[in-house]
């Protein structure tokens, strides 16, 4: 029955490392975000209060054992892709269907399916012969596609490349052949007008203004070009925190949310980014190592695909502020402001946390 | 059981786990270097390309703004305030600031109109507007927004993004009317304004002087616009002043106009439609100026709507002509003193010379009697009879003599047939014919009858009351013909002492012989106090002694009015009656031309409007200095 209790009682103990990444993510996050938000505390608490949320689910999951966590899997699949049908008919949210009103809070399901596809495809790989065959692939694929698809005509670009992303990751982490998976990218590279025939106008614009952002400064471009600005004019050590002109006079759209990677480049400058992509690669590391201590497929591989997954955020939320990127909506993990993806991300960790306090446990 | 002879079908932990590993490095890798890839990117901009972005963060954070200058003021010879500038408030959009574009402006315009009525003028006027400016710029939308406008706009305000309410300062013109033919007034800076002015100078503008005063000294009424450096958000929003150069107000100006003066002539004229012009021969300052109908030039500054100005357009007796400055009237007798001059400088007769009038005038050779306007003739008359009792024949007998050219030549001296060259704009030249003028223009020669009636005002000539009473100021100060001023001083601002502007001297007409100039005063005097003198009427209580013309002449209109002249005019022609005075006559202070339309005859209608305005300038002459 220990390990039901906590760590100074005997229970899995958390991982000390990925701990204290997260709150020095966190930590400067929220300071940023301060800022950002034009001083608002009103803005900060809310976000703290999420993350606090966010931490104590990451405590809760990481004293279940991933056994259980797999037994959950499929219903929480199920679950997810019940909601996003929902979201069909009930969504709600600015001119796109993304969020469930829950009564108490609104929810959006498809950043539950950030955790879910790769629960489910570790859960589907866990028990089988890897690398996959061509039959496990194609159930896969199955697996992910479906929510990516359903979250694709939300609209959501973003959050489902990152669904799809996820999926991928675990199916590379099991060891699907090269040639498969540059099989894989050049049908992606060929569906590519396929892609541009069926986006909905507005992904049209985004990537015609990521192609040329000055041909429509004061419409479509605009946001690349005041995130550019705010980025360069930080400088090597940058403004000085609450100083950014950018940030403080509203150049920047999305300031505390998706594009709050700007604010922190203006004010904090090349040091501070480079400081923050150092954290995120050393929590990426230590996700893998995680995952390499892991003692059984199914968490190994869940392990690893969030750690990437992690990757696929940072690069492109970064990429999309520093205009290497088209627009999507990625938000920068654990720093933009936003409950949900806070919430899921932490959970995510929580799963890591589990597998790593874990590891001895399993048989 | 079977199945576990395929190769590879059974689950290898270790090299899953070795499979696993390899590939989870790999992908490390791949993630190490495409983050280096990012932090290079982020390189790029943060070092390498800093100056730019600085640059373009720096020119976001910093608006330039204009500082409108005040508009300097005008106050009258006696220091009355004759426009001013009175807090008031205007409507004004951003279009920039207004969500949903054009569809957008017309619908928050729709909105506004439920708590501020915008006419279509307006409407249409901001759109002209619109386009001089640009989207981020305030353009105004209503002026002169009244207090309960403005309460009822600041309450609903959060209603209407990019409307505003604006403090400024408008121009007023607190004697209305009576001043309109000089100040002129002030209105919408338009397209083809912007072109004629330096446009740096007035990007905050919103003003500007149209007519008169306003226009003709808008230089120095502007002032110089200053800048302000302003940290804006992305909405514009001033959030703190960085760095401010003040701007230097217009200079306040001072007209040599006498408001009592002008009110004096302005009244005595009644309701028929005339002209009065008063300047001091002394310094060639004007002293009124009024054009009679005038119009509310108030109504003009916020913007007058297009019915209101059709209205005044369409006013009986065309208010919006400025008959003392374009009027075009035929001089008829008030140009005798002058070709009487003429005469005695010219050496054709003298002041004894004596001509017998029987009533009827014939050149040799022709059966058409040329009349005197008392049927018996006057008789023997010398000069000063005939300026006295204006006989016609004496100047038809002195017109002969002279011939056209010389008489135009020596009264163009006087400035008669040019533009006297007054501190206003859009001045009528009038008309003083000579030989060559007629061949040049009609093509035809010089007949003798016409060189006859011009000797007494008729026939070609043409002046206007401007034109005339700076003449008599020149034929009564010794020759001296000013460009007549309405800048008495200007007063710049801050406690600096008035500089007092003086009008230039535009020719000197020589003097022969000063006793020829008494002799032609002399008559004029006769006319108002001597016993058959013309002007009997307005002789007075000898307080002062008065001199001056009469004048019955036909109109001509001149430049826009033409066409008006042929329909509506004809049948009124001979019907205007002129007159010209100066006072006193020992030492004229002042000189007056007076025109009356379809006043009839010169003394009746149109000396007491000299008489008046005399009375009102020499009245406060005798009670106190001028400004100096």
């Amino acid at each position: 029955m220990k390990r039901w209790l906590p760590a100074w009682a005997g229970a899995p103990r958390l991982d000390p490392v990925l701990l204290v990444l997260l709150l020095l993510i966190i930590g400067f996050g929220l300071i940023v975000l301060y800022s950002a938000s034009g001083q608002n505390m009103a803005v900060v608490n809310r976000q703290a209060v999420r993350l606090g949320v966010g931490l104590l689910v990451l405590l809760v999951i990481s004293q279940v054992p991933p056994r259980v966590l797999r037994a959950w899997t499929p219903w929480l699949y199920g679950l997810g892709i019940a909601m996003l049908l929902a979201t069909l008919v009930l969504g709600v949210g600015r001119g796109t269907q993304r969020w469930l009103d829950l009564g108490l809070f609104r929810f959006q399901p498809s950043e539950l399916m950030k955790l879910a596809v790769p629960m489910m495809v570790a859960w589907y790989l866990h028990p089988r012969v890897l690398p996959p065959d061509w039959k496990n692939t194609g159930v896969t694929l199955g697996i992910l596609l479906v929510p990516t698809l359903l979250i694709y005509q939300q609209p959501d670009l973003g959050t489902s490349l990152l669904v799809a992303a996820s999926g991928m990751f675990t199916l590379y982490l099991a060891g699907l052949r090269w040639r498969v998976l540059f099989g894989f990218a050049g049908l992606a590279a060929a569906a590519a007008p396929v892609l541009w025939l069926v986006m909905k106008e507005y992904q049209r614009d985004r990537v015609r203004t990521f192609l040329n952002p000055e041909a429509d400064p004061l419409g479509h471009g605009w946001n690349i070009i005041q995130s550019k600005i705010a980025v360069g004019s930080g400088g090597l050590t940058g403004k000085g925190w609450l100083n950014g002109t950018q940030s403080n006079l509203e150049f920047i759209p999305e300031r505390h949310t998706d594009f709050i990677l700007a604010v922190l480049s203006e004010e904090f400058g090349l040091v501070g980014v480079l400081l923050l992509l150092l954290a995120y690669v050393m929590l990426i590391a230590r996700g893998l190592v995680i995952a390499n201590l892991a003692r059984d497929t199914g968490s190994r591989l869940l392990a690893g695909a969030l750690s990437l997954t992690l990757f696929v955020y940072v690069l492109v939320n970064g990429g999309m502020v520093s205009g290497i990127l088209p627009v999507v909506g990625v938000p920068l993990p654990l720093i933009s402001y936003g409950g949900t993806s806070a919430v899921t991300l932490l959970a995510g960790f929580g799963m890591m946390m589990s597998i790593y306090g874990h590891r001895k446990f399993i048989r | 059981m079977i199945g576990y002879t395929r190769h590879r079908a059974i689950k290898d932990k270790y090299d899953e786990q070795r499979l696993f590993a390899n590939r989870a490095w790999t992908g490390f890798a791949i993630i190490v270097v495409l983050m280096l890839a990012l932090s290079a990117r982020y390189m790029w901009l943060q070092v390498i390309a800093f100056d730019r972005f600085s640059t373009r963060s720096e020119s976001n954070r910093v608006a330039v703004r204009p500082v409108v200058p005040n508009r300097g003021m005008i106050y009258d010879r006696r220091g009355r305030v004759i426009a001013e500038n009175q807090p008031a408030y205007r409507l004004e959009i951003v279009p920039e600031n207004v969500p949903g574009k054009v569809p957008g402006l017309e619908a928050l315009m729709d909105e506004l109109s439920t708590l501020i009525p915008l006419g279509e003028d307006d409407r249409k006027n901001f759109h002209k507007a619109r386009r001089n400016y640009n989207e981020f710029d305030s353009v105004p939308l209503k002026f002169n927004l009244n207090e309960r406008e403005v309460a009822r706009f600041a309450v609903n305000r959060h209603r209407f993004p990019g409307a505003d309410v604006v403090p400024y300062l408008a121009r007023n013109y607190p004697y209305g009317e009576l001043l309109t033919h000089v100040l002129g007034y002030t209105g919408r800076l338009d397209a083809e304004d912007i072109a004629s002015v330096d446009a740096g100078n007035y990007r905050g503008t919103r003003t500007i002087g149209k007519i008169g005063v306003e226009k003709y000294r808008e230089k120095e009424l502007h002032g110089t616009s200053g800048l302000e450096r302003v940290e804006t958000n992305v909405r514009g929003r001033v959030l703190n002043v960085l760095e401010r150069q003040d701007a230097i107000p217009g200079t306040d100006l001072i007209l040599s106009i006498d408001v009592a003066v002008q009110r004096a002539a302005w009244d005595a004229l009644g309701d028929r439609p005339g002209a009065v012009v008063a300047i001091d021969p002394a310094d060639g300052s004007v002293i009124a100026l009024v054009s009679k109908p005038a119009y509310d030039p108030n109504a003009f500054v916020h913007g007058i709507s297009q019915r209101a100005y059709d209205a005044v357009l369409q006013a009986p007796g065309r208010p919006l002509f400025n008959r003392a400055l374009r009027g075009g009237y035929e001089p008829g007798s008030t140009l005798k003193p002058f070709v009487g001059l003429a005469g005695l400088e010219l050496d054709l007769v003298t002041p004894q010379t004596r001509v017998f009038s029987n009533g009827r005038f014939y050149i040799q050779g022709y059966d058409r009697p040329y009349r005197d306007w008392k049927d018996t003739g006057h008789g023997w008359v010398d000069l000063g009879a005939a300026l006295e009792q204006s006989v016609n024949t004496y100047f038809y007998q002195l017109a002969m003599d002279m011939g056209i050219d010389r008489m135009h030549d020596y009264l163009a001296q006087f400035g008669f047939g040019s533009v006297t060259g007054i501190d206003m704009p859009g001045e009528g030249e009038g008309l003083l014919p000579s030989r060559e003028w007629k061949r040049a223009v009609h093509g035809e020669p010089w007949y003798p009858g016409e060189t006859i009636i011009a000797g007494i005002g008729q026939g070609f000539n043409v002046v206007t009351p401007l034109q005339l009473s700076n003449a008599v100021a020149a034929l009564v100060n010794g020759g001296t013909l000013y460009v007549p001023r309405l800048l008495y001083a200007t007063k710049p601002a801050g406690f600096e002492r008035a500089k007092r502007i003086k009008a230039p001297v535009a020719a000197q007409v020589p003097v022969r012989d000063p006793e020829d100039w008494l002799a032609v005063l002399d008559g004029m005097e006769r006319v108002v106090n001597g016993l058959q003198g013309t002007a009997r009427i307005i002789a007075g209580d000898g307080r002062y002694r008065v001199a001056g013309k009469t004048g019955t002449a036909q109109v001509y209109q001149l430049g826009a009015g033409q066409e008006y002249v042929e329909e509506e005019v004809a049948e009124h022609l001979r019907h205007h009656a002129l007159f010209v005075a100066f006072a006193p006559v020992e030492a004229p202070r002042i000189s007056v031309a007076v025109v009356v339309e379809h006043g009839g005859a010169g003394s009746r209608a149109a000396a007491p409007v000299a008489r008046a305005t005399l009375d009102a300038w020499l009245a406060q002459e005798i009670e106190q200095e001028p400004l100096q």
